[in-house]
């Protein structure tokens, strides 16, 4: 009997004890960030934790984009949801359309009383996520957009400057391979770099409804005849390997690392990856130009993930979702996610702040990304895509990239193809969501 | 007159069998019917709106030609498995039977791969045959073969039928084992001394005598297959490329959990649960009769 009073005054006391740490209010937050990418997210919820005693942030990770994403509507639809989740930007439509579950990021601060202004933030970044009317959904977090990387000391063995325009990085990789070099260029994330970003660069369409910000009945249009030339023209340098196939999202990574590639398209964010494993100097520039369609490039579009409010809980957690979103968005905190990931701040004031700091003096090229983002103002061509279903079409583009490497398809029907597949699943996901 | 014995009929014998039907109403049955009742819905990710559409899920894959395709692909896919896991286990089996010194050690490295999980049979297959770091491209490259399974269609079904009977050889395996040790070893000795070598008594006596096992291991390695290869495509392929190693299974998680689209991968998957009732009703009520010695 005794055993069981000491067992009981045990379980209370630790009762009590867990009792009083949650005087604060838990906001959880759902991520998608692996690696050393997890501890930096650790060490923003731990110093936002550090910074105030209302509330505390707990951050877990979901596994991937889409895993995290699926976790998260699991959730909701039994009724477990957190408050913030960390979504990739293809998933930007779906999140959207589900108007009862979503709190959108500007509301959320009206509402909790947090001073937010809009203007703060890069017009490029945060153009992807709002409204037609302008009403930011969710808050930017992780972004980049694709740039073009290349092996310095490969360019200049071979005698190749670097490339501005489609001609040079044709002309540059010619050189790369005639100078012993396994391929000339590769590129990852293709649909994202090769269809998604060559429209926006080029001020092309891709879909109609301004690329479906107006309108979920948008069509695609990207199997027109500049997408369709630029990808026939690549296809035709695979012949001497001045183009080489690596593999879908980062899997030609290695390629250029090994130094088997000497120039590689894809997202600003590899900077960490590529100061741990490239033993070369490697440089970043602005994407390619194609001339034949514009005497100057547009801006790029972002890619990477944004923090989604998701509804249900109780008003004094979402005061604790702004206030975390404020400490997010601060001009250090931004600053230093930048510099250590690669990826863009979001707000103005961190890239003031890292100009100030002297990081680009210290790391040139660092601020490819950011410059090619805020080129211009974007257009409706180039602010961004929001279009449903679009993880599944992304999937569809690889597909028909994939027939067009493997010389199974010519590119224009290869383009013909994945806008028509393309178009069914855009039909299907209007059909879901009216 | 007979007499007729009677049970007082007693609440045990239902509690004794109440946990197996729990157990299948909850984590067989009910998700079952979920999913059919899933299958009629065209429904957004959240669940926010739902629209009771009948059958109309399934005529969208009746007229999708590239779910048409991935049929195909699959039969074509469990038939290579089946035959390649179930050839490579038959010709160990035999081996192994043989051996007398260190039998055991022989048979447990042989079962071995059973015990990897798909995705990470599926993860070391990758890694030995990855275009850019792997050892097979490496030493294909000297013979003059281009490996690269992220481009080749080809190559990466061939890759993921390796890894998937690669798994399977130690199943079929040990059933082979077993099957040609209960053999009765007196056939087998008569046959010797009549005259017939090894490999006469192979292919006369024990491929004939362990042919049960050869139906029955055809119907599971098809099932296997079917439905339990997911890790393995998960990690080496992903589906690609070009949608080149898209199996049903895969598809059915590619649609629902990347795609979003519920209804669609419901309908998918109770196609699935047809196809693998009637694979379960062929071995139980054909084989089992029909192969006898």
């Amino acid at each position: 009997m005794k055993k069981y009073i000491l067992g009981s005054l045990v379980a209370g006391s630790l009762i009590a004890l867990g009792a009083s740490a949650s005087a604060q209010v838990k906001v959880e937050w759902w991520h998608a960030m692996g690696g050393a990418n997890n501890d930096r997210v650790n060490k923003i919820a731990t110093d936002f934790n550090a910074s105030q005693s209302a509330y505390e942030i707990v951050p877990t990770n979901k596994g991937n984009y889409t895993e995290t994403m699926t976790a998260a509507i699991a959730a909701f639809r039994a009724g477990e949801q957190p408050h913030i989740v960390q979504v990739f930007e293809v998933g930007t439509a779906t999140m959207m359309a589900a108007k009862g579950a979503i709190v959108p990021v500007e509301k959320l601060m009206k509402d909790a009383g947090e001073p937010f202004d809009k203007s703060d933030y890069l017009p490029a970044v945060i153009s992807y996520y709002q409204t037609p009317e302008g009403e930011l959904l969710s808050m930017p977090f992780n972004s980049s957009t694709p740039v073009l990387w290349y092996n310095a000391d490969a360019l200049e063995a071979a005698g190749a400057a670097e490339p501005k325009t489609w001609d040079e990085v044709k002309v540059a990789a010619k050189k790369l391979v005639d100078n012993g070099m396994a391929c000339g260029l590769s590129f990852g994330w293709q649909s994202w770099v090769m269809v998604e970003n060559f429209s926006a660069w080029h001020n092309l369409e891709m879909g109609t409804k301004e690329n479906g910000f107006a309108g979920f009945d948008t069509e695609f249009t990207f199997n027109n005849d500049a997408v369709k030339t630029r990808l026939a023209d690549v296809a035709t340098m695979s012949a001497d390997k001045s183009f080489v196939y690596g593999g879908r999202r980062g899997d030609s990574l290695p390629l250029f690392t090994n130094g088997e590639c000497g120039m590689w398209m894809n997202s600003s964010a590899y900077y960490g990856s590529m100061k741990a494993q490239a033993k070369f100097n490697f440089a970043q520039t602005m994407l390619p130009l194609d001339t034949s369609l514009a005497s100057a490039p547009q801006n790029s579009i972002i890619g990477g993930a944004t923090l989604w409010v998701l509804g249900g809980h109780e008003s004094d957690e979402y005061k604790g979702v702004a206030k975390f979103m404020t400490y997010l968005s601060s001009p250090e905190v931004q600053a230093w996610w930048h510099q250590e990931t690669g990826y863009v701040p979001i707000t103005t004031a961190a890239y003031e702040l890292s100009k100030k700091q002297g990081f680009y003096d210290s790391n040139p090229g660092t601020d490819t990304a950011i410059k090619q983002l805020s080129l211009n103002t974007p257009t409706p061509n180039s602010r961004g895509l929001r279009f449903g279903n679009f993880v599944q079409i992304r999937d569809v583009i690889n597909e028909e990239l994939e027939a067009l490497w493997a010389g199974d398809k010519s590119a224009s029907d290869a383009m013909d193809a994945a806008v028509e597949r393309g178009n069914t699943l855009l039909r299907k996901f209007e059909r879901s969501v009216k | 007159m007979l007499k007729r014995v009677h049970f007082p009929s007693s609440l045990l014998p239902y509690l004794l069998v109440a946990p197996q039907i729990i157990i299948t109403l909850v984590f067989f049955m009910w998700p079952a019917s979920q999913a059919i009742y899933q299958s009629f819905l065209i429904e957004d990710a959240f669940g926010l709106s739902t629209e009771f559409v009948w059958f109309e899920n399934f005529e969208y894959l009746w007229n999708d030609k590239h779910y048409h395709a991935a049929f195909i692909r699959t039969g074509f896919f469990s038939l290579a498995v089946a035959f390649l896991s179930m050839s490579v286990a038959l010709i160990l089996a035999a081996y192994a039977d043989r051996v007398i010194k260190g039998a055991m050690t022989y048979r447990t490295l042989l079962i071995w791969p059973y015990a990897v999980a798909p995705v990470l049979a599926g993860a070391l297959w990758l890694f030995m045959f990855n275009p850019t770091i792997g050892i097979f491209p490496y030493l294909l490259k000297y013979i003059g073969y281009d490996w690269n399974h992220y481009l080749n269609g080809n190559q990466a079904m061939g890759l993921i039928i390796m890894a998937a009977a690669w798994k399977q050889v130690a199943y079929n395996f040990l059933f082979y084992l077993a099957a040609m040790q209960s053999i009765p070893k007196s056939i087998i000795e008569a046959a010797a001394i009549d005259g017939a070598g090894p490999m006469k008594r192979f292919w006369t006596l024990i491929l004939p005598l362990v042919s049960p096992t050869t139906f029955f291991l055809l119907v599971i390695n098809a099932v296997y297959a079917f439905f339990d290869t997911f890790g393995i495509v998960h990690a080496i392929t992903q589906g690609g490329p070009a949608g080149s190693t898209t199996i049903l299974v895969y598809k059915v998680f590619n649609d629902g959990f990347i795609g979003l689209d519920l209804g669609g991968s419901a309908a998918q998957s109770v196609i699935l649960m047809i196809l693998v009732i009637a694979m379960t009703a062929v071995q139980f009520g054909y084989f089992e009769k029909k192969v006898e010695y």
